[in-house]
């Protein structure tokens, strides 16, 4: 039987400017109702969270990736695969630790921070923390428990953005059956 | 060429989506005069046929009507135990459909989480290491495909053995739970998939399913 794609969302292409001011919105409004940056990290870390553990399924539904069997198979696909699939950007793996349970994502670009400056009463704020959520949700779907931060931010004076993540444990509880 | 049902089981067993497509309804209804020639029996809270076959009755049927109203369980509609109200010749004559007893939904429910059960058991089983949980079972008269993703949710769909395409149908069911499931920010995960769309395009992707599996070998 023919895969015929009748997704309708394959071809319609959404402004990426549309996305840029509605992340931006949502940024601010949770400023807003915050007050306060490490606050608003959090909460932009939960979301993430949520959209993560959905965003996986998509992705296991769209792109015939397998099981990884290490770290390092994870950050491959994670760079190439996911990261090109859902926001056109191929963030080069780097800065692999001696044990390989922690690598670094560095992005030349982030659509999220596309014409946005912070100002100076928001310095701790880590604006584009949803995708740090949205890489630790995905993860945990498929029984890997990650600590994901940013270890560099062009947002705060850096040269590029980097996505530091690191290997936790393997997630025994609620494995599948027949886990290959 | 037919696919029967779709089943989603959830991480933990539990049935979270069933849909029937077309089952096979054999029913027979006939009028009957004192004294009854069949031999009906209690079983499992619904009363079958335990001996007496005939004119397409067969023996594991249930009484699914009398007189054209649905019985409940081994009652009639108004209460009244049938055993009993067929032993009363001022009944007759009494018109009776007899037909495989559906599954209500308590009975899919455990049967799901049963086969999730099993499906565990066929990779312990294996002598080979990493081998899958059950992805088929066969029966004369239909065959179970099961596909369970990476996070551990099963798509289950029972089809005609002739039927073909299914692992196809089943990446297809997939990816309409991605899309119509969980892009639902109303829906949340591992509960009962309640969702419209969802609905609309599994029926869709079925019969799709169903015109193209005409080519598979046997038809």
């Amino acid at each position: 039987m023919s895969r015929q794609s009748n997704r309708t969302t394959d071809s319609k292409k959404m402004n990426s400017e549309l996305f840029t001011l509605t992340y931006g919105a949502l940024v601010t409004q949770l400023c807003k109702d915050y007050e306060n940056d490490e606050e608003v990290n959090k909460q932009l870390d939960k979301m993430g969270y949520n959209i993560g553990v959905r965003l996986i399924e998509d992705f296991l539904a769209r792109s015939s990736v397998g099981r990884c069997h290490d770290f390092r198979e994870t950050a491959d696909v994670i760079a190439k695969v996911a990261f090109k699939m859902y926001l056109g950007i191929t963030p080069s793996v780097t800065n692999w630790s001696p044990a390989g349970d922690e690598f670094s994502l560095i992005l030349e670009s982030n659509p999220l921070v596309d014409f946005v400056e912070l100002p100076d009463n928001h310095n701790s704020l880590i604006y584009s923390n949803l995708l740090c959520g949205v890489l630790r949700g995905a993860l945990e779907m498929v029984q890997m428990a990650v600590d994901v931060r940013f270890a560099q931010d062009t947002l705060r004076g850096d040269n590029v953005t980097e996505i530091r993540m690191k290997f936790i444990k393997r997630i025994e509880e609620n494995l599948p059956a027949g886990d290959e | 060429m037919a696919i029967f049902s779709v089943y989603v089981v959830n991480k933990a067993g539990g049935l979270i989506y069933q849909y029937d497509n077309h089952v096979p309804r054999t029913e027979v209804e006939k009028t009957f005069s004192f004294p009854l020639d069949l031999v009906l029996k209690i079983h499992d809270e619904k009363l079958v046929v335990s001996f007496g076959q005939r004119d397409g009755i067969r023996v594991g049927h249930a009484v699914l009507s009398i007189n054209g109203v649905d019985v409940n369980g081994k009652y009639t509609a108004e209460g009244k135990e049938i055993l009993e109200y067929l032993k009363d010749p001022a009944n007759y004559p009494v018109s009776i459909k007899f037909g495989r007893a559906r599954l209500s939904s308590n009975e899919k429910l455990m049967l799901a989480s049963m086969f999730h059960s099993l499906f565990a058991i066929g990779s312990q089983l294996s002598p080979e290491v990493g081998s899958s949980g059950i992805e088929m079972l066969e029966t004369d008269a239909f065959k179970l495909h099961c596909f369970q993703t990476l996070t551990g949710i099963k798509f289950i769909v029972l089809a005609d053995p002739r039927q073909s395409g299914i692992d196809g149908l089943l990446r297809k069911i997939y990816e309409i739970y991605s899309d119509f499931a969980l892009k639902n920010p109303f829906y949340s995960l591992e509960m009962p998939i309640r969702c419209e769309l969802f609905d609309q395009n599994l029926k869709s992707a079925l019969e799709i399913a169903e015109k193209a599996g005409t080519f598979g070998p046997g038809s």
